[in-house]
């Protein structure tokens, strides 16, 4: 028995047993620490949870879309945070214009129901002509290729809205019904982030519904597993991937809007750390895996807004948040080192075989 | 054939040889016609914009004002995008420093550009004048002799932080503080001195805490904050993220009411784009142009008359005269001999350094051996309702201490 063991265990997987074991002691010991000192009382805890939720959600959005794409392509679409920017930058301008003419303030619903229509057509369309014009004419290429080629559909996309747009600060108006507080079980909640989780998570429903209910979303899934067996059955191949990156893109742009309610500050570059931090939640939570990207942002917003203060703080080092990132990478290397598919990841050889 | 492609590189190398201005050792020669070259390196995208824009349009007047000539040759200005960061500051420096023809670069917009670059460009013997990093460090003797090259016609933060905690101990009379940086070099020494002169005065610092640039969500940084129970919080960012500081700092609780102060580097409209209307009662500290003289007033009519609009940052008039303070310079050192003017970049710095008592926007312009020329007017400002409506910051001084 002891003899079988040892021969399966190598020193590298004792190497990284203990990096694993030494980060979870000391997330405990700064947890443990961090609450016996009682900085926080416990409606910091629940606004830090709040706040974390809210920009986790909103992650969630994006990484379906990188998740998506991943099932049908085998590919990482890394020009989707452009994807994400373009929406909500041209969806500025009919806010402002709305603003101006005072029809925010007495149409605020439909308004906003405008400016999400125009933002999630532009992103849509973006992501429906990258797909055409970057990314079909080399889908026997090596994979190398086509990701290559995302990363210049990236710059290209940024520099063509700095050049359309303009590179300086643009922000979205107040728009009075989505400001304030409401007190929910007592406590108190802003109504954007309210808004935003309701929004994201009604989305994501429509959108997980779509995929497991619907012919199209069966046809998908059909793609994802074999393209040429799918073909075979009579699935127009080209066309889902076509409506694979349409329903990306519509939540990325819907997402989009959402972030800059929340955020207010919209600019060409926008999209890089939001990309980034989404295609990370996807891994996090198993790349090609709907469901697990939704949890992986959720998860992955929770522990940025969290983590710092709760692990951080009692180790006493200062200014933890600046290290935010520092802990949401370490988080997304220790998932991979020890659950390589990611949390909600299958094992595909598993069940090919 | 190979022999051709020979002879066609030598020409080519010959041609290249020609085009560029003679350099040996550090002295640069020009020929009849060719230009003085000055090389800008300020931000000209990303949100902070208008702080290199401005800085332009200050310089691109002040060559207009020298007669666009200096001993017969025409003053070329060009120049690259620092980005207000280390690698940007490092890339433009590199690309000016490959330029033989520079004679002085002008920036960069923020101090960790600044940092990165200027060793690059002091290297190949350019000295560099700054109208807007105010980070200590700069200047400071312990930094060592690639800053030789340096020289700034801005404040220098040891200052500006130093009125910053006076007006709000002395002032506003608050003694809980807190602040927050982005871990910029300008950002993390500002609020270092604020804290130790708040300290100093008899406050408490309740947390410094710190963010990346490029943070939008800072509603769990400013909750933690909040426990400590601040009454006022200190955050001397750029526009972007002070911007977020200042929309969100009303949305944690027990934060709605403090008082916020920011600093120089977000002291333009563009802030009140990005912070809406929550930046109304908030304070600034930034260079007081109310106790400029004529010379200001008319350099405001020629900046409407040229680009018909007003100036978008505070830095505008430092980097008129740091521009002023280069060309002189070179013309107190540059040697005519017939047609060719001979400039020699080392004794160009040296004469930098001794500039004594040159007249400038700014007040009276005398250099010391670190390279600090500034004679700095600090002035806290306090924006209103009606300048957020107007889209402009205040232009009167709140608060100064002369």
């Amino acid at each position: 028995m002891f003899q079988k063991w040892k021969d399966r265990v190598t020193v590298t997987d004792i190497v990284m047993w203990m990096i694993g074991g030494t980060m979870l002691l000391l997330c405990l010991w700064g947890s443990v620490s961090t609450i016996r000192a009682g900085l926080y009382t416990s409606s910091h805890w629940i606004d830090f949870c709040i706040f974390g939720l809210a920009q986790g959600s909103i992650y969630a959005l994006i990484a379906t879309g990188y998740t998506m794409v991943y099932g049908v392509l085998k590919m990482i679409n890394f020009a989707h945070g452009e994807v994400f920017m373009s929406g909500p930058f041209t969806g500025y301008f009919v806010a402002m214009a709305f603003w101006r003419s005072d029809f925010l303030d007495t149409h605020p619903v439909l308004g906003i129901i405008v400016i999400f229509g125009v933002a999630m057509f532009v992103s849509t369309m973006i992501a429906y002509f990258l797909e055409k014009i970057a990314y079909r004419p080399l889908r026997s290429a090596p994979r190398l290729i086509p990701l290559i080629t995302a990363i210049g559909a990236s710059f290209f996309l940024q520099y063509l809205f700095r050049g359309l747009y303009g590179s300086g600060i643009n922000a979205y108006p107040d728009i009075e019904i989505l400001e304030g507080f409401w007190m929910i079980f007592g406590i108190r909640v802003l109504k954007i982030q309210v808004i935003v989780i309701i929004a994201a998570v009604l989305l994501m429903l429509v959108l997980y519904n779509f995929i497991m209910l619907t012919k199209v979303g069966k046809a998908i899934r059909a793609v994802s597993e074999d393209k040429e067996a799918a073909a075979l059955m009579g699935i127009n191949v080209d066309a889902m991937i076509s409506t694979t990156f349409v329903i990306g893109g519509m939540a990325a742009g819907a997402a989009g809007v959402l972030y800059a309610l929340m955020f207010k500050q919209v600019h060409f570059f926008m999209g890089f750390i939001p990309g980034i931090k989404a295609f990370t939640a996807a891994v996090l939570g198993g790349i090609g895996n709907i469901p697990g990207a939704m949890l992986g942002g959720v998860f992955l917003g929770l522990i940025e807004s969290v983590a710092p203060a709760l692990f951080l703080d009692g180790l006493g080092i200062i200014a933890p948040y600046q290290l935010k990132d520092a802990i949401a990478f370490s988080m997304l290397v220790m998932v991979l080192i020890f659950r390589p598919t990611g949390i909600l990841g299958e094992r595909l050889s598993a069940k090919k075989a | 054939m190979k022999n051709l492609i020979r002879v066609f590189i030598a020409i080519c190398f010959l041609f290249s040889i020609m085009a560029v201005p003679a350099v040996a050792g550090n002295v640069v020669k020009l020929e009849k016609g060719e230009p003085v070259h000055l090389a800008y390196w300020f931000v000209t995208s990303g949100p902070n914009t208008s702080l290199g824009m401005d800085s332009l349009r200050g310089a691109e007047i002040a060559i207009e004002d020298f007669g666009g000539k200096l001993k017969g040759h025409p003053i070329k200005l060009d120049g690259q995008d620092s980005m207000c960061g280390p690698e940007g500051g490092q890339a433009a420096a590199s690309k000016i420093a490959s330029d033989p023809s520079v004679i002085a670069a002008i920036g960069s917009s923020c101090s960790s550009a600044a940092k990165a670059g200027v060793p690059i460009l002091w290297k190949m013997g350019i000295p560099n004048v700054s109208p807007s990093n105010t980070a200590p460090l700069l200047t400071d003797p312990a930094s060592g002799p690639d800053f030789d090259g340096y020289l700034r016609t801005c404040h220098n933060d040891n200052i500006q932080g130093a009125i910053a905690a006076e007006f709000a101990y002395s002032q506003l009379g608050l003694k809980k503080a807190a602040t927050i940086h982005d871990g910029s070099v300008y950002a993390e020494s500002l609020q270092q001195v604020f804290s130790d002169t708040f300290v100093k005065l008899g406050g408490t610092i309740t947390s410094q805490e710190a963010v990346s640039p490029g943070d939008t969500d800072m509603r769990p940084v400013l909750t933690k904050i909040a426990s400590g129970g601040p009454q006022f919080l200190y955050y001397p960012m750029f526009i972007a993220e002070s911007g977020h500081v200042t929309r969100q700092s009303k949305e944690v609780s027990g934060l709605e009411n403090i008082a916020l102060m920011s600093a120089d580097g977000s002291f333009s409209p563009d802030f009140l784009k990005a912070a809406g209307k929550a930046a109304e009662g908030m304070y600034h500290s930034s260079p007081d142009f109310s106790a400029l003289g004529d010379s200001y007033t008319k350099f405001l009519a020629k900046h409407k008359a040229k680009y018909g609009m007003d100036p978008e940052a505070p830095f505008h008039a430092h980097t008129y005269d740091a521009v002023m303070l280069i060309l002189n310079a070179i013309d107190k050192v540059a040697v005519v001999s017939g047609d060719t003017l001979t400039i020699d970049r080392m004794a160009l710095n040296k004469a930098m350094h001794e500039t004594k008592g040159q007249k400038g926007l700014t007040g009276d312009l005398t250099c010391d051996e670190n390279g600090d020329c500034a004679n700095p007017k600090i002035a806290i400002y306090k924006t209103s309702m009606a300048d957020i409506k107007a889209g402009k910051m205040s232009p009167k001084p709140f608060w100064k201490k002369y």
